[in-house]
């Protein structure tokens, strides 16, 4: 064994994780130190731990809970804070992070169990902003509308987003018990006002937006957009909804009594 | 029966969430049972595409050129009924999902675009960028969201399935859940319950799934009496980046895009790939197969690698492992055709493709066999019949399978795009199953048989309070990453009886260690080791389905590979004309060419061999030269 290999084989990796037994528990560090391996990231690392799960002082402890899923960046499940900043564990390549490695759970989440918390009020923000096309049925019923491959570029990039989590985490507007939406869900209804059928109830996206815990709420700190691990360009996404709100608040203001005549029909 | 009547999904990937669709599209209400929230599904891991005959590039393609492809891909073993209906169901399905506002790849005329995948010979597979399946799943995400927000679907993620609950006659009634942060064992009555649950890539430790593929329902299904159908036949995807974590998937459209596999002709050449010249590459696949090249289907092409490394030591460096090469094509059309996979290469090895080839070895990726279900066929067309509660229904009336988690679609190796579509089908046919099942049985679940919901109930809480009381030295994810390291070894890409023997005597052990097992967490909220523990016994009975089935099937056929009982190669390129060998191959076919049966015994799995219907398409021999 050459002097590499043999400084590589006693070479470790430490870790300092947050542990938390539950929603309302108070929480602690605990100390793990483990063996490196070249190309090993933090969720290859959690899984060395619960194998053996036992601090630096010896003690024998229970496995930390974390989320995680496909391991690919493209389930969203295992974002955490990662030495203070908020990343996706599956690709934070511990070659790439200074020791010892603090775990942390995301803030702006209620914690479930240590690094894991609930993020339901993201896909509530989903419903919120209708993030679906209003199809009339699964039955044939022919082929979609045309699209130019230009949009589809668009729309397919905002379509990666993951629900992770992570632009919420970063933004300094979001709170843990406040209403703001999050840059997530105002990119989704971007993404569904674009589409040729989605633009068709492009209102119903909007108008929940126009309230408290909608745009009005951002300010415009820009986080979200450097944290994404899609690189979604979400700040563009929240200026093309602001100006849809601005539209529909002018629209509400002039034209409003004209429409109702209108959607009245006839007689 | 009222008329919305309740039903359990267990499962939302894309088979899940179809199943769901078309139940609460029909009026009723669902349950959604599921261990992530559903968007967090391995369907979103999907990457190169989804298969339709569309015939969008003047290459006269047909659904009927389809079910050949696949039933060809198959080696003949695959269900020919739900094939065919699948194929033909096909174009519709991706129509479907463009009007749900998929993200499709589009032609400058606007219209989809189509790219080839292995096996094929077509344009057939239609795309959105490289993570198709992820863009499917939202779709179907986002409908079964809008039936949530109308109150007709109610979701249970991180929940999950322990089990069935039964009457007296073995009906399906219910389910018995665990809510994966409480803690709380519940049950779920239902008229008829569907298990869409996915694969066991777990089972073999690392592999191209996400770690919560770990079969544990399908396991339990199977060891409540059903059966579980060609086990032994498992995909090993060509090309996957080896990790400490998982093997991560490099799409087939890697290759469908152009993408070429090739070694250094020298062994041990330490030349960096770009300045070796082209005369002095290996490109292996192509000149074995010049009509398939890079496009042979996936169990050919993993053997060949396989081959390539392990017995011709032509690997890189020396070590498992080959090129696969897209440097050739502009940076700009890998960008926008297959940008998401370039970028998986990218920030796991931390090397441009681009410009650098990627290095590859195959992984598990895939399970063909899974739980056994039937279909119905209609007598004119043999596709299956429409709402017929036959199709995809397991052997336990009342308990359906759809996805990754039944047999039927895809036999002995699955072509590359079939996936996502068979998932959709077997769930857009499995619905209306279900529905029509729960018209036929007039008794309704809950009232009358709440014993049978109390005595199952009792049975999980003493199962949980007893493993949570396990106090032994094993630790369960070691013994998990020990079977998956075994069943790497044995049950993957080569099989010798010898050694399956072995695996199936060394899975019997872990079973008998797992009683030893030390459940390392006595919490009492979001308590995983519990969870797992649980799940490592039904993942050791699915490893003993697996090496028992592939150790009684005593040949080759696609995915499953043994050098000692495989037939020579014919002497000539089309093995028709050479008819000492066809008569082999006919001798070889009339034995084996049956669905593999294993049913549950405390002994062990009882494997028998079911005879395969053919109405759709005559067997022939397989080749790709």
């Amino acid at each position: 064994m050459d002097t590499a290999q043999a400084s590589a084989t006693t070479k470790t990796v430490t870790f300092r994780i947050w542990r938390q037994d539950g929603p309302n528990g108070e929480g602690h560090y605990d100390e793990f130190r483990l063996p490196y391996t070249k190309g090993a990231n933090v969720v290859s690392c959690l899984m060395e731990i619960q194998r053996n799960p036992v601090t630096v002082e010896g003690k024998k402890v229970a496995p930390v809970v974390w989320d995680a899923a496909c391991l690919e960046e493209v389930c969203g499940s295992c974002a955490m804070n990662i030495n203070g900043r908020v990343k996706m564990a599956c690709s934070a390549l511990i070659d790439k992070l200074e020791q010892p490695i603090t775990l942390e759970p995301m803030k702006k989440f209620p914690v479930v169990r240590d690094l894991t918390v609930d993020r339901q009020r993201m896909f509530e923000a989903l419903k919120k902003v209708k993030a679906w096309i209003p199809v009339d049925g699964t039955h044939n019923l022919g082929p979609g509308p045309r699209q130019s491959p230009k949009d589809q570029a668009t729309m397919y990039v905002l379509s990666t987003c993951i629900t992770c989590g992570s632009c919420l985490e970063a933004c300094p507007q979001v709170t843990i018990d406040n209403a703001f939406v999050g840059a997530a869900a105002i990119s989704q209804a971007r993404l569904f006002n674009m589409h040729p059928t989605g633009k068709m109830n492009a209102e119903e996206r909007t108008r929940p937006l126009m309230g408290p815990g909608g745009l009005q709420d951002c300010g415009k700190a820009q986080n979200c957009v450097k944290v994404c691990p899609k690189e979604i360009p979400l700040t563009s996404s929240i200026a093309v909804m602001n100006r849809e709100v601005s539209k529909l608040l002018i629209k509400d203001i002039f034209f409003k009594d004209e429409e109702r005549k209108h959607a009245a029909g006839p007689g | 029966m009222a008329a919305a009547a309740r039903f359990t999904v267990v499962g939302g990937g894309l088979a899940g969430l179809m199943t769901t669709i078309k139940l609460a599209e029909a009026g009723h209400h669902v349950d959604v049972l599921s261990i992530v929230p559903v968007k967090r599904s391995h369907s979103v891991c999907a990457q190169g595409g989804i298969n339709g005959a569309v015939n969008t590039k003047g290459e006269g393609d047909h659904p009927d050129i389809h079910v050949k492809d696949t039933l060809r891909g198959g080696d003949f073993l695959a269900e020919q009924t739900s094939v065919k209906g699948m194929c033909y169901a096909a174009p519709g399905i991706i129509y479907m999902l463009d009007r749900m506002g998929v993200t499709f790849n589009r032609t400058s005329e606007g219209l989809l675009d189509f790219r080839r995948f292995g096996g094929t010979l077509h344009h057939r597979t239609a795309f959105a960028g490289a993570t198709t399946g992820q863009q499917l799943l939202y779709a179907l995400d986002e409908q079964v969201r809008r039936y949530e927000s109308e109150g007709k679907v109610t979701k249970y993620e991180f929940w999950e399935w322990l089990g069935t609950v039964k009457d007296e006659a073995g009906r399906c009634i219910g389910s018995v859940a665990l809510d994966l942060r409480t803690m709380e064992i519940r049950t779920f009555p239902a008229e008829a319950v569907c298990l869409a649950t996915g694969g066991p890539g777990i089972v073999f430790g690392r592999s191209t799934n996400s770690i919560i593929n770990t079969g544990t329902a399908a396991g339990r299904a199977y060891m409540e009496g059903a059966i579980y159908a060609n086990g032994e036949f498992i995909q090993v995807h060509p090309t996957s980046i080896p990790g400490e974590d998982k093997l991560r998937l490099m799409s087939e459209s890697v290759r469908g895009e152009g993408g070429r596999v090739w070694v250094p002709r020298k062994k041990g050449d330490t030349r960096s790939p770009r300045d070796i010249p082209e005369s002095e590459r290996f490109y292996f696949l192509e000149e074995k197969y010049p009509k398939y090249k890079n496009l042979v289907p996936r169990d050919v092409a993993t053997r060949e690698i396989f081959m390539v490394c392990r017995d011709m030591g032509l690997g890189i460096g020396g070590k498992d492992g080959v090129y696969l090469d897209v440097t050739h094509i502009p940076a700009a059309t890998l960008d926008a055709k297959i940008k998401g996979v370039m970028e998986i290469y990218e920030k796991f090895v931390g090397d441009d493709p681009r410009n650098t080839p990627m290095v590859i070895f195959p992984g598990m990726h895939y399970s063909m066999g899974g739980l056994y279900v039937t279909f119905e066929p209609d007598s004119k067309t043999f596709t299956p019949a429409e709402g017929s509660p036959k199709n995809q229904s397991t052997n336990i009336p009342g308990l359906y399978a759809a996805g990754e988690a039944d047999y039927a679609f895809h036999g002995a190796n699955r072509l590359g795009a079939n996936s996502l579509l068979s998932c959709i089908y077997s769930g857009m046919i499995g619905g209306p199953a279900m529905a029509a099942y729960a018209k036929n049985n007039a008794k309704s679940a809950e009232a009358q048989n709440s014993k049978y919901f109390t005595d199952a109930k009792k049975y999980w809480d003493d199962r949980f309070a007893t493993i949570k009381k396990m106090a032994g030295s094993e630790n369960p994810y070691q013994i998990s990453k020990e079977l998956g390291d075994l069943m790497t070894e044995n049950c993957t890409v080569v099989r010798y009886n010898d050694r399956l023997k072995k695996t199936i005597e060394k899975v019997r052990e872990m079973k008998e260690r797992w009683k030893n097992c030390n459940v390392l967490d006595t919490g009492n909220l979001a308590n995983r080791s519990l969870s797992f523990t649980n799940q490592l016994w039904n993942m050791l009975e699915l490893g003993e389905v697996i090496a028992t089935s592939a150790l009684l099937r005593d040949e080759s056929r696609g995915a499953h590979y043994k050098p000692e009982f495989s037939l020579p190669e014919p002497k000539s390129k089309d093995p028709r004309e050479d008819s000492q060998w066809m008569e082999l191959w006919k001798k070889r076919h009339e034995k084996w060419a049956k669905t593999t049966i294993a049913k549950h015994s405390e002994e062990g799995p009882k494997i028998s061999y079911e005879d395969i219907a053919t109405p759709v398409l005559e067997p022939e021999p397989r080749w790709y030269a």
